[in-house]
C-alpha cells in the first residue's frame, strides 16, 4: 500500500512589485484587464484629476511580468520582479 | 567666415544661364543636399544639380511634388547638410506652407523661385515678377525671411552663394528671386577661385548635450544650430514653442518667440540689405528697378538723361527685407520714384508705403510675359518730372 | 528593509517633464509608445545608440509622439513627415528614421508620399496608428474610416470605400508591412524590433482605441471595450497576402506580419546607379561634421 505524502509548498524566489504613478494614470482600466494573474484593480480612490488608478489587489498573485507597464498609455504602472532572500519558513 | 571648399567650386569664365549659374552659385556655397520638382523655367537648375552632386559628393532626389521637395529640404538640413530645392510659380505656392515651418523651426535653407506669368499656370515660359509680395507674404501667420533679386547669371552665380550665407548667419530661409530672362539668359559669369569666395559655415554650437536649447538665442537674438544624430535630444516643432522647442502654446510665449523671430532680421537689417545705386546725387528723378526689368530699366535712365533729366538708379537686391531707410532717405529729396516691374504693382505698393506722400511713386506695370520696352520706362520717367 | 523605489524603465524614452500626456483615457497611442520603447531597449542591447535615432511626426494625436520621445525628434506639418525624413535620412545616413504618424495623416493628405517613399524604397520605418479618425480636430472622416461609421463630417455615417493600407504600401512596394491592434502588445514590440533591424521602406499599422470621438460617435464603449474587441476578434494571419487583409466595420480584424523582403533601399539604389555610370569620377556624399 503506497503512503501519499503532502507535496511541499514551492519556495517563492521572487516576487512581483508593481509602482504605480498615481497621478499620471487616467483611469483607462488596460493594465487590470490584461494583467494575466488578475492581480490588479481599481482603487476606490481617486488621484487629483478624479481617476482611479489600479493597486496590486493581490499582491500574492503578481509575478512582476510588467504586461501592465507594457499596456499603459499614460506610463504611469510598471512591474518587475524582486528576488526573496533566504529560504521560506519551513 | 571661410573659404569655400574647392571641391566642386567651377573655378573659370564661362558661359551660363542664370539657371545653370544659381546650381553653381549653390555647390560654391556647399549646397549638398538638394530636393527638387521640375517647373518650367527652373528645371534646368535641378537638372544641372542632378548632373554635377554625384560628382561633388552632393546627393538630389527628384520628389513626387514641391510638397515633399519643400520639406524634404529641411530634413536634409538638421540632418546636417545645406540644402536647395527650386520652383516656379505655381510650386512656390505648393511650398508655402514649409516656407512658413522653415521660418518658425528657424531651419537654414534656401528656395530659389524662377518667376514665371501667373496666376495659375498663366505662361509657363515667359517672364513676369508677380510674386513679389508673395515672397514675403505667402506663407501664413506673421514671419520675416530674406529674399534676393539677381539681375544676371553673374548674380545668379553670386546671390545663391549669398543667399546660403545669410540662411546659416540667420537661421533663416532665404529666397532666390529671379525671373524667367534671367534665369534662361547666357551671359558670362566669372567663378572666382575657391580661397577667394566666402562662405559662412553652419553655427554649429559648441555647447554639450543637456546644455544647449535649440531655440535659445543665448541672450542675442539668433541660436545656435546642431544637426540630429550628434547626442543633442532635440525637438523641433511647427508649433509655437519655448527655447527648449516644446510647444508653447500661450500667448506670452507666443509674443515671445514672435518678437525675437522678428527682431532676428529687423534688428539686423542694416546688415542685411543690400541695394546698387547709381548717380542719386542730385537726382530728379530715381528709377527703383530689380531683376530684368533692371536692365531694361539701364537703357531707359540713359534715354531720359539723353533728354536731360537728372535721373538715378537704385537697383533692389534683398527685394525682402525691404531697404527702407535708403528709400526714405531720398524720399524728400527727389520729385520721384518710377517703380517698372513685371507686374500689376508690388514692390511699388512698398516704395509707395515708405515713400508716405513726401514724393510720387510712380509705378510702371507690365503684366508679364515679355519685358518692358525702355521707351515704355522713358515715357514715365519723363512724365514724373513734368 | 524596502528596496528603493525604482524608475520607470520607459522614462528613459520619454521626455517626462511633459507627462502626462494629452492623449485621453483609453487612448491606444501611448501602448504603442510603450512597445516601442521595448523594441528600443532590445535594439540598444545590440550596440545602437539612441543617438543615432531620429522620430518624425505629422500633425494630429499620433502626431504628437514626437514631442513626448526623447530622442532628436521632429514634429512636421500635416502629411509631410515622410518626406521630411527622406530628406533627413538622405543627409544623414546613420540615423535610423522612424516617421510616427497617424492613419488621416499618412494616407490621406500623406498619401502621395506615403506611395512614393514605398515605391522608392526610401530607408524609413513607418508606424503609422490607426485610429480610424482625424482626433485633434474633433473625430472627422479619414480614408480609413468604414461605413457606415459616424463621423463629424459624415454625420449620417461615412460611405466611401476605405484604404487597405497594408495592401496599398505592399502595392506600393514597401519591404516590410505588418499590422497588429494595440492589444497585440508583445507582438507590437517584436514587430517594431524586427522592422528596426531592416532597410527599406518598412511599414507597421496599429489599430487603436479613440475613445473620444471615433468610439463615443459611434456607441462602441470606451478605450478597454475596443482593446476587447480587438482580442476577440482579431485573427493573426502571419504571411497572408495583403489583398485578404482588408477590414470592414467591426468585423473580423486580420493581423499579423504580411511582407518581410529585400529590395535595395533608396540610397544604395542611387549609390549604385552612380557608381555604375560615373565609375571613380563618383564621390559618394558624407554627411557635414558639426566642427565648432
Amino acid at each position: 500500500m503506497t503512503t501519499e505524502t503532502a507535496p511541499a509548498p514551492k519556495k517563492k524566489a521572487f516576487k512581483g512589485v508593481v509602482v504605480v504613478n498615481r497621478e499620471n494614470c487616467k483611469g483607462c482600466a488596460f493594465c487590470v484587464e490584461f494583467c494575466p494573474l488578475e492581480a490588479l484593480d481599481l482603487e476606490e480612490g481617486y488621484n487629483a484629476k478624479g481617476y482611479h488608478p489600479p493597486y496590486l489587489a493581490k499582491p500574492e498573485k503578481c509575478n512582476g511580468c510588467d504586461m501592465c507597464g507594457l499596456y499603459c498609455p499614460d506610463f504611469a504602472i510598471f512591474g518587475y520582479r524582486e528576488k526573496l532572500d533566504g529560504a521560506a519558513a519551513a | 567666415m571661410s573659404n569655400a571648399n574647392s571641391s566642386g567650386v567651377l573655378t573659370g569664365s564661362h558661359y551660363l544661364d542664370g539657371d545653370h549659374a544659381c546650381s553653381e552659385g549653390a555647390i560654391a556655397a556647399g549646397c549638398r543636399f538638394a530636393a527638387g520638382y521640375p517647373i518650367t523655367p527652373s528645371t534646368e537648375v535641378v537638372e544641372r544639380i542632378s548632373q554635377r552632386f554625384p560628382h561633388v559628393g552632393g546627393r538630389f532626389l527628384q520628389f513626387e511634388d514641391e510638397l515633399a521637395a519643400s520639406i524634404a529640404l529641411l530634413g536634409g538640413a538638421w540632418g546636417g547638410a545645406k540644402a536647395l530645392t527650386v520652383t516656379s510659380g505655381p510650386g512656390f505656392s505648393l511650398m508655402m506652407e514649409h516656407i512658413g515651418y522653415a521660418a518658425i523651426t528657424e531651419t537654414p535653407c534656401v528656395y530659389i523661385n524662377v518667376q514665371r506669368a501667373g496666376p495659375s499656370t498663366g505662361l509657363p515660359t515667359q517672364p513676369a515678377q508677380g510674386d513679389m509680395m508673395q515672397a514675403r507674404f505667402g506663407s501664413h501667420g506673421d514671419y520675416r525671411l530674406i529674399a534676393l533679386c539677381p539681375n544676371s547669371p553673374q548674380e545668379c552665380f553670386d546671390l545663391t552663394v549669398e543667399a546660403f550665407n545669410l540662411s546659416e548667419e540667420y537661421r533663416v530661409p532665404v529666397l532666390v528671386m529671379l525671373d524667367e530672362v534671367v534665369g534662361h539668359m547666357t551671359e558670362k559669369v566669372v567663378i572666382p577661385e575657391a580661397k577667394d569666395i566666402k562662405v559662412t559655415e553652419r553655427k554649429w554650437t559648441a555647447k554639450k548635450p543637456g546644455e544647449y536649447k535649440p531655440f535659445d538665442a543665448n541672450g542675442g537674438l539668433v541660436p545656435e544650430m546642431v544637426k540630429a544624430g550628434d547626442g543633442y535630444c532635440i525637438h523641433v516643432t511647427g508649433l509655437t514653442h519655448d527655447d527648449r522647442g516644446y510647444p508653447a502654446m500661450t500667448v506670452p510665449a507666443h509674443e515671445k518667440m514672435q518678437l525675437r523671430l522678428r527682431d532676428k532680421l529687423l534688428n539686423n537689417v542694416d546688415q542685411i540689405v543690400r541695394w546698387e545705386e547709381k548717380d542719386l546725387e542730385g537726382a530728379e528723378v530715381v528709377v527703383v528697378s530689380y531683376g530684368i526689368t533692371s536692365r531694361v530699366a539701364e537703357k531707359a535712365i540713359q534715354q531720359a538723361k539723353a533728354k536731360g533729366v537728372k535721373v538715378g538708379s537704385f537697383r533692389i537686391i534683398t527685394a525682402w527685407p525691404f531697404p527702407e531707410k535708403q528709400i526714405a532717405a531720398l524720399a524728400s529729396k527727389v520729385k520721384a520714384f518710377v517703380v517698372p516691374e513685371l507686374n500689376l504693382g508690388q514692390m511699388s505698393l512698398e516704395v509707395e508705403r515708405v515713400v508716405n506722400g513726401r514724393c510720387k511713386t510712380v509705378p510702371v506695370h507690365h503684366v508679364g510675359g515679355t519685358v518692358h520696352t525702355p521707351e515704355s520706362i522713358t515715357a514715365k520717367i519723363l512724365e514724373a518730372v513734368r | 528593509m524596502s528596496a528603493p523605489v525604482r524608475e520607470n524603465p520607459v522614462n528613459k524614452y520619454l521626455r517626462t517633464e511633459r507627462m502626462p500626456s494629452i492623449w485621453c483615457p483609453g487612448c491606444g497611442i501611448g501602448t504603442t509608445v510603450n512597445c516601442f520603447a521595448r523594441a528600443l531597449d532590445e535594439l540598444q542591447e545590440s550596440g545602437f545608440s539612441l543617438d543615432k535615432l531620429a522620430v518624425v511626426s505629422g500633425i494630429g494625436c499620433t502626431g504628437r509622439v514626437a514631442g513626448y520621445m526623447k530622442v532628436d525628434s521632429f514634429h512636421t506639418t500635416h502629411g509631410r513627415a515622410i518626406p521630411f525624413a527622406t530628406g533627413l535620412q538622405l543627409a544623414n545616413p546613420e540615423l535610423k528614421v522612424v516617421v510616427y504618424s497617424g492613419d488621416g495623416d499618412l494616407s490621406a493628405i500623406g498619401g502621395n508620399h506615403l506611395i512614393h517613399a514605398a515605391r522608392r524604397n526610401a530607408n524609413l520605418l513607418v508606424v503609422c496608428v490607426n485610429n480610424f479618425t482625424y482626433g485633434m480636430t474633433g473625430g472627422q472622416v479619414t480614408p480609413t474610416t468604414f461605413k457606415p461609421a459616424i463621423a463629424s463630417t459624415t454625420p449620417y455615417g461615412a460611405f466611401e470605400q476605405t484604404f487597405n493600407q497594408p495592401d496599398l504600401v505592399a502595392s506600393a512596394g514597401g519591404v516590410f508591412v505588418a499590422r497588429w491592434t494595440a492589444y497585440h502588445v508583445r507582438q507590437i514590440a517584436k514587430t517594431m524590433g524586427e522592422a528596426l533591424n531592416k532597410k527599406g521602406f518598412r511599414f507597421i499599422e496599429i489599430l487603436a482605441p479613440c475613445p473620444t470621438l471615433y468610439l463615443r460617435r459611434n456607441k462602441l464603449g470606451e478605450g478597454l471595450d475596443e482593446m476587447k474587441y480587438y482580442q476577440e476578434k482579431s485573427v493573426i494571419r502571419n504571411g497572408a497576402s495583403t489583398k485578404d487583409v482588408g477590414l470592414d466595420y467591426r468585423k473580423e480584424l486580420v493581423v499579423g506580419k504580411f511582407v518581410d523582403i529585400e529590395r535595395q533601399p533608396l540610397e544604395e539604389a542611387m549609390e549604385a546607379r552612380m557608381r555604375e555610370v560615373l565609375g571613380s569620377k563618383f564621390v559618394p556624399y558624407t554627411t557635414p561634421v558639426a566642427k565648432v
